[in-house]
């Protein structure tokens, strides 16, 4: 069985009417409860559960430095090219944009690396578009040669593999692998990628299966908020995170929550998610699952990430550029997306420790 | 109170500290003192073995606090074995605790795989202090092992929920050959303080401590609670009356004249 035959039991309206019925009832249950269901997960994403937001955060709040203490892991993205061959309504990569794309090569690697290190990072995380006759398995494998040796933890955030693809990386020192599935609604899907491998909404959304059964040690999951309604999309994606979690036990799990960021020739979304129900969405996400890892990256303000520090995150960028070369070897290329928190790693770590937490550079081992 | 005596090491306290969790190493550092804990567990994943001047490592020198590096994040024996290896090299030390929690989400210790790991340890030398289900069967495989001391759960980590294995670790505590150090779920000072009242040798204390509104103040809590447990201990606390007084005593008879 793979998520496919669980997804396709359900259905999009009944569940997003599911989530809007919910009452004040079942919130305070879900609130009290200590340990909560998917059923508690829409409660807490309901428009029900608005009213008690405050409560929803101090238990973020303590059930979050329970599991994971005063601490914020601390992470950087390396974007490693720009081609792609996809159609992406929303993204700067997207094939139409007639822009000079950039892929890059070791020595370019190598200089991205010098800075990256240089600005306190140990934890690194790789991003490419979708090219695959110029950025595949071996332009992967020749990249984690130069860039292994310097770094005690790596993720990859590329286009969906086989799984045969997922055990080689895995066995040349890939530690997590992040695949969103953007939307989980099918029709919508089949819009916002009208062309390129990426269109197939089935193969993504089987991707995580694939990466678990090459025993990934994490995997990392969500959905681009703006895309569709957030509710349902974000309760198909817990919903993937419960089966993921009982299949392939040994892995570990991430959630991220990307809002459509303004790009290269793209408009702003269509179903936009409000700083409040972001907040909403996140405790919601703590108090279902207490042992998710929770990335907020620099898509986000200055305060709102600010505060998100004692609300539920764990893991966090700084400083980062989402552009290939970005760093230094290149820094005029296409970028993704723009940034909205432009705080140099150095100053976010002293903006966390003012808040009485400290920031972690480094708590993986290369020789794990 | 009688020291602790484990492998070629003697203790005058009976409460050893995780150093994950705090805030800062400055409060972890302060933490250790006021705890007056001479054994401190430190995730190898968490040092950088390539820097001299790691910040974790730097807030933990002093001459009473001994390391003992753990081997979280492995998953199996082999992986443990090789961090294990890899602690003793960096860190100078042959004792390490043996931590293998497959299991990423409630961090559950892999019996099968703890049990091959120390067999293969102790045949290198190591002193190892495996952290455990609450299993008196393992308990005594894993002495006839070769293990210094064991630590089972007082409940799922990081979970501050007490001794819900309480039954499991009073067999296991009569049974022992080795040290029984409580590791795992000690939520507050009264737990650490059971654990010392039912003749457990040690605890380990982390979460509570680390995530405290004053983590000095509960690491001095914890100390004091260690000492008045172990002190009750070791002057025979009193049995609870287990049975009542029957109205109609069932042997009177007995002693009746017939």
């Amino acid at each position: 069985m793979n998520f496919k035959d669980l997804f396709d039991q359900f259905n999009w309206d009944e569940v997003k009417a599911s989530i809007l019925n919910k009452t004040k009832d079942d919130v305070e249950i879900a609130l009290i409860k200590s340990k909560r269901n998917l059923e508690d997960f829409k409660a807490l994403i309901s428009p029900a559960a608005q009213p008690y937001l405050e409560q929803m955060a101090q238990l973020s709040h303590q059930i979050t430095q329970k599991r994971f203490g005063k601490t914020i892991q601390m992470f950087a993205p390396m974007y490693l090219s720009n081609e792609c061959n996809n159609i992406c309504t929303y993204c700067g990569f997207s094939m139409e944009h007639g822009i000079k794309r950039k892929t890059l090569s070791g020595a370019e690697i190598l200089q991205e690396i010098n800075v990256i290190k240089k600005l306190g990072f140990d934890h690194v995380l790789l991003v490419t578009g979708e090219a695959n006759h110029t950025v595949h398995l071996d332009y992967f494998l020749d990249a984690l040669k130069v860039i292994k040796p310097h770094f005690s933890n790596v993720s990859i955030e590329v286009q969906p593999l086989d799984e045969a693809e997922y055990e080689i990386l895995q066995q040349a020192g890939v530690n997590a692998v992040l695949v969103y599935q953007e939307t989980y609604h099918k029709e919508k899907y089949k819009d916002y990628h009208p062309k390129g491998k990426k269109s197939n909404f089935y193969y993504r959304l089987d991707t995580p299966d694939r990466i678990g059964k090459a025993s990934m040690h994490k995997i990392g999951l969500g959905v681009l908020l703006g895309l569709e309604d957030w509710r349902t999309d974000s309760f198909f994606c817990a919903l993937h995170l419960e089966y993921l979690q009982k299949n392939y036990w040994q892995t570990k799990y991430s959630v991220a929550f990307p809002r459509i960021r303004p790009a290269e020739g793209v408009d702003i979304s269509n179903y936009p998610i409000q700083d409040k129900e972001l907040v909403q969405l996140i405790c919601a996400y703590r108090l279902f699952n207490e042992e998710v890892e929770i990335s907020i990256s620099t898509r986000e303000t200055e305060t709102f990430r600010n505060n998100l520090i004692t609300l539920g995150s764990t893991t966090m960028s700084a400083g980062s550029k989402t552009n290939p070369g970005g760093y230094c070897a290149d820094e005029q290329s296409l970028a993704q997306f723009e940034i909205s928190d432009e705080r140099s790693p150095g100053e976010f770590e002293k903006m966390i420790n003012e808040k009485g937490y400290t920031a972690v550079w480094k708590d993986w081992d290369k020789a794990f | 109170m009688k020291m602790l005596t484990i492998a070629d090491k003697s203790f005058s306290s009976r409460l050893f500290l995780g150093t994950g969790k705090f805030g800062s190493a400055k409060q972890m550092e302060e933490a250790v003192l006021a705890s007056a804990s001479e054994l401190v567990t430190v995730a190898l994943k968490r040092v950088d073995l390539e820097k001299e001047t790691d910040d974790l490592l730097l807030h933990l020198q002093h001459p009473a606090v001994d390391l003992l590096p753990n081997t979280s994040g492995v998953r199996n024996a082999k992986e443990a074995v090789f961090a294990a290896q890899l602690a003793r090299e960096a860190l100078e030390t042959n004792w390490v605790k043996l931590e293998i929690h497959p299991d990423p989400r409630y961090l559950m210790p892999d019996p099968i795989e703890t049990l091959k790991a120390t067999e293969e340890l102790a045949k290198l030398g190591f002193v190892i202090l495996p952290y455990i289900h609450a299993d008196p069967v393992l308990c005594k495989r894993l002495e006839d092992a070769g293990t210094a001391a064991v630590m089972p759960l007082g409940s799922p980590i990081g979970s501050n929920k007490g001794l819900k294995t309480i039954d499991f670790l009073e067999i296991i505590i009569e049974q022992s050959k080795v040290p029984v150090i409580i590791d795992a779920g000690i939520g507050a000072p009264s737990d650490a303080a059971l654990a010392m009242e039912l003749g457990a040798d040690a605890v380990l204390v982390n979460t509570a401590i680390a995530i405290a509104g004053n983590p000095v103040a509960m690491a001095t809590a914890f100390k004091l609670a260690v000492q008045a447990g172990r002190m009750a201990y070791e002057s025979k606390l009193g049995e609870k009356i287990k049975f009542g007084r029957a109205t109609s005593p069932l042997t009177q008879f007995l002693e009746d004249e017939f």
